[in-house]
């Protein structure tokens, strides 16, 4: 059993109270980092921590920090990226439901740290019920003095509060989460300048996935180099995955980071193998975006050593024969999965998503559901499978944001290795125009 | 400055909207747009209509264009009127995976209607929708703020009769969610 730092409690009764949470340790990091520790040296402990960024970028999150602009008179702002939209994705939620108060806590020791004293949970619209729970949970932390004015006699003050989206997966980006913030459809900026620089109503700003906020809280509690000590080499830590599809335990799963894929996937602990005794084709290791792995590129990686579940692992073999850990979204196909239809369901999705700014994926993504449309449909041309592949390649790296490479990746990957499932779907008769 | 409008929010809304709009720093009060567009949508009937956006936009004093703009790029604001009961059914992989097309057919088998459409009487409007975060509760459909989720047809079927014997509009914005699991 591999340790666990954020949802060790999620089965203590009342955990989403306040009064509950503290009896479990909670708001211990609060006291420590405002009444002993300056907001530099939190920066360094999370640095030394070696923590990346849970929402599926993976970028360091002490360097992120570090990187936030100073300016004297300016205000910071601290936006905890609550959007999770990534299809496979569900753990924030489960997160911030079941102990909201471990992101209101990492939102506390997070913006001292930084220095913000206005700080955002930006949570999807669909998620409407926990930024009610959260709410509550505020609230409670407002009456307490962990949130408002001179906390804890401290003299820091912080506000919070939960902003509500209305349904965009763009809005995970986090400019185009800062747009929507701004009350202004969720167009991604382009970058530079960096919100570290210019962020929130052009102030320097840092946007951090809710579980990397989480994770904060012990990091401070046990220091940086005793978390960098859990998961392995550059992937320290605990991470939460998601795992759904046709295995026998869906849900939410902490695991430390280095495991087994093959473990996760068979063990009664995690997923508890293949649903109605059936074998698996397939796995989405990382939320939508990430390229789909067949049974034995995601057990083995090329040089047949056994896939772990960590960053490096994931992405051994680049994406000829790897993938990528990304927001830790598991998706398992069973053996009767349809791979273009699955992919079709992909297509359509990037499609709805898609912000229209950017030619190549505004018109690539509608394209591309339309031909694997056409291809699941059983009359696709002989000349389809070569498109989808070459809509896919104009439309990566040819975008503001990363939506279009998210859309791209599937499609290239479900070709590179389920070409034969695509080519049988295309009708004998089918000539080349 | 908007055009005037005949309605205006309720004192508990416009309570709620004072509320919001001093989250945001002085001058940023347009951050609340997308919550008051929440509030006006469970308002007024489930669907903003130009009337509706126009009083948004005098209540946050900007422009109309700059609430249709909004209004019109997120997926839960709705341009139309709706049923009572929204059923937005996800379709994306891990619900596809678990059966969610056959849950789309059996609700519209059951009301009578295809994905975008309405019931004649209103009460339900039934819509396939992408990823809402419940791959592991697949397949799974929302409703109001509530999930309901592992659906099975017979419980779409209790699901569809307890709507319809409470009556009422589900809303976003409801404090009276019920999820089922």
């Amino acid at each position: 059993m591999g340790k666990k730092l954020l949802i060790q409690n999620d089965k203590v009764g009342g955990i989403h109270t306040l009064e509950v949470y503290k009896q479990h340790g909670g708001y211990a990091s609060v006291e420590k980092a405002l009444k002993t520790m300056t907001p530099e040296a939190i920066v360094e402990e999370v640095k030394k921590s070696g923590l990346r960024g849970r929402g599926g970028a993976g970028f360091p999150t002490g360097m992120k920090w570090s990187f936030l602009a100073k300016p004297e008179g300016v205000a910071r702002y601290l936006v905890c990226n609550a959007d999770e939209s990534e299809p496979g994705t569900f753990k924030d939620r489960y997160l911030m439901e079941k102990i909201p108060h471990a992101l209101i806590e990492g939102m506390i020791t997070s913006s001292f740290a930084l220095g913000a004293k206005t700080s955002y949970i930006y949570i999807r619209g669909e998620y409407f019920y926990v930024a009610r729970i959260l709410e509550t949970a505020i609230e409670e932390a407002y009456a307490a003095g962990y949130l408002g004015k001179n906390i804890l006699g401290t003299g820091y003050s912080l506000d919070l509060s939960v902003q509500v989206g209305a349904g965009a997966y763009i809005c995970g980006e986090e400019t185009a989460l800062l747009e929507s913030l701004e009350g202004k459809r969720g167009n991604p900026r382009i970058k530079p300048p960096f919100p570290a620089i210019a962020g929130l109503y052009g102030c320097p700003t840092v946007v951090n996935n809710v579980e990397t906020i989480a994770a904060v809280v012990p990091i401070v509690m046990m220091g940086g180099d005793e978390y960098a000590k859990i998961g392995i080499g550059k992937s320290t830590g605990t991470k939460l995955i998601s795992a759904s599809g046709h295995i026998n335990n869906p849900g939410v799963y902490e695991i430390e980071l280095g495991l087994p894929v093959e473990e996760f996937i068979y063990s009664n602990e995690y997923c508890g193998g293949i649903w109605k005794n059936k074998k698996m084709k397939a796995v989405v290791a990382g939320g939508s975006s990430v390229p789909i792995l067949p049974t034995e590129l995601i057990l083995k990686t090329a040089k047949g050593e056994p896939r772990l579940m960590s960053y490096e692992s994931l992405s051994d073999g680049g994406f000829a024969t790897g993938s990528m850990l990304g927001s830790g979204g598991f998706i398992v196909y069973d053996e009767d999965t349809s791979i273009p239809m699955n992919l079709y369901t992909f297509n359509r999705f990037y499609h709805h998503e898609s912000c229209g700014q950017c030619s190549p994926c505004r018109e690539g993504t509608g394209w591309m559901e339309k031909v694997a449309h056409r291809i699941v449909e059983g009359h696709g041309k002989a000349t389809d499978i070569d498109l989808l592949w070459d809509i896919q390649k104009r439309i990566e790296g040819n975008t503001i944001c990363p939506l279009g490479d998210a859309a791209a990746w599937p499609v290239a990957s479900a070709i590179r290795h389920f070409r034969h499932e695509f080519e049988a779907l295309i009708p004998k008769t089918a000539v080349a125009h | 400055m908007s055009t005037s409008t005949n309605i205006k929010f309720s004192d508990a809304s416009m309570a709620e909207i004072q509320k919001i709009i001093s989250r945001y720093p002085e001058g940023k009060h347009k951050s609340a747009l997308i919550p008051i567009l929440h509030i006006a949508q469970a308002e007024f009937d489930g669907w903003l209509s130009a009337e509706t956006m126009d009083l948004v936009a005098a209540t946050l004093k900007i422009q109309p264009v700059e609430v249709y703009e909004v209004a019109s790029f997120y997926s839960m604001f709705h341009l139309a009127p709706v049923g009572n009961c929204v059923f937005d059914v996800c379709r994306t992989s891990s619900c596809w995976a678990r059966g969610a097309d056959d849950i789309i057919a059996h609700i519209g088998k059951k009301l009578g209607i295809k994905p975008g459409e309405t019931t004649s009487d209103g009460m339900f409007t039934l819509k396939a929708v992408e990823c809402l975060g419940s791959c592991g509760s697949a397949p799974m459909l929302q409703c109001g703020a509530s999930y309901h989720e592992n659906l099975t047809p017979e419980k779409v079927d209790a699901l569809i009769e307890s709507y319809r014997a409470a009556g009422k509009r589900r809303s976003y914005t409801d404090r009276d969610y019920k999820n089922t699991l």
